[in-house]
C-alpha cells in the first residue's frame, strides 16, 4: 500500500547494515545497528504488524543497544588501527 | 578501555526522562489486553527505563532504586504470577490458563477473561523486567567502575 516508504526504509536498512559491518569503531558500529534495528521495526509497522514492529522498537532498538554498549566498556582494543 | 565518567547533563536529563518511560511503560502493560503491546514489550521498557539510570548515574545511586540481589527473586515471583493463574482456572475446573473458570466471586465471564489476561501480563512484565536488569548486572559483575 505505501510502497514509496517501503522503499526508502529498505534504501535506509541497506546503508545502515552495511554501515555497521564496515565501520572500525565499535561504539559507531553499535549506533548504526540500532539504527538498522528502528528502521527494521518501522518497516514492521508500515507492513501491518504493528506489535512485532513495537517489540523490535522496543528489544532491538533499546535493551540490546545497552548490552553492547556495556559489552564495549568492558573490552580492550589491543592494536592500534 | 572506556572509563567512566560523572556527567552532570547525562544525569540530569535521565532523572528526568526516566520517570516518564516508567509511566509508558505501566500504561503498555495495563492496555495490552485491546492494543498493541503487553507484558513483554512493557515489562521491556521498564527495564530500559532502570537501566538508563544505571547507565547515567552508576552502580552505587542505582542500588537505591532497584537492588542488584533483588532480580531474581523478582524473576521468580513473575513467573509464579503467570503459572498459578493457569492453575488457579485448572483448580476451578477449566483447563490451564482458561480465564473463564477463575474463582473470583461477582465477576461475568467475559470479565473474568479480561482480569486473567491482566493478571497474565502482570506477571510476564515483572519477570521480563527482573530478569533483563539480572542480566546487566551480571554483565557487570567483577568491574570496579561501572
Amino acid at each position: 500500500m505505501y510502497w514509496e516508504i517501503e522503499i526508502a526504509l529498505f534504501v535506509f536498512l541497506i546503508i545502515t547494515a552495511v554501515l555497521s559491518l564496515y565501520i572500525k569503531d565499535l561504539l559507531t558500529a553499535v549506533v548504526t545497528l540500532n539504527a538498522f534495528s528502528f528502521i527494521s521495526a518501522l518497516i514492521y509497522i508500515v507492513m501491518g504488524a504493528i506489535d512485532v514492529g513495537f517489540t523490535e522498537a522496543v528489544v532491538g532498538a533499546g535493551v540490546t543497544g545497552i548490552f553492547f554498549v556495556v559489552l564495549i566498556f568492558q573490552t580492550y582494543r589491543r592494536s592500534i588501527d | 578501555m572506556i572509563r567512566y565518567k560523572s556527567n552532570l547533563i547525562i544525569l540530569m536529563v535521565s532523572r528526568v526522562v526516566s520517570p516518564f518511560i516508567m509511566l509508558f511503560a505501566l500504561y503498555v502493560i495495563f492496555h495490552g489486553h485491546y492494543s498493541a503491546g503487553g507484558g513483554f514489550q512493557g515489562g521491556t521498557i521498564m527495564a530500559a527505563s532502570l537501566l538508563l539510570m544505571r547507565l547515567a548515574a552508576g552502580r552505587e545511586i542505582a542500588q537505591l532504586q532497584f537492588r542488584t540481589i533483588l532480580g531474581t527473586p523478582l524473576g521468580s515471583i513473575g513467573v509464579l504470577i503467570y503459572f498459578g493463574t493457569g492453575f488457579m482456572a485448572m483448580l476451578a475446573g477449566g483447563e490451564f490458563l482458561n480465564y473463564g473458570f477463575l474463582p473470583f466471586a461477582g465477576f461475568q465471564a467475559a470479565e473474568l477473561r479480561s482480569l486473567g489476561i491482566l493478571m497474565v501480563e502482570i506477571g510476564v512484565g515483572l519477570a521480563v523486567m527482573a530478569i533483563l536488569v539480572a542480566i546487566y548486572d551480571d554483565l557487570l559483575e567483577g568491574y570496579p567502575h561501572d
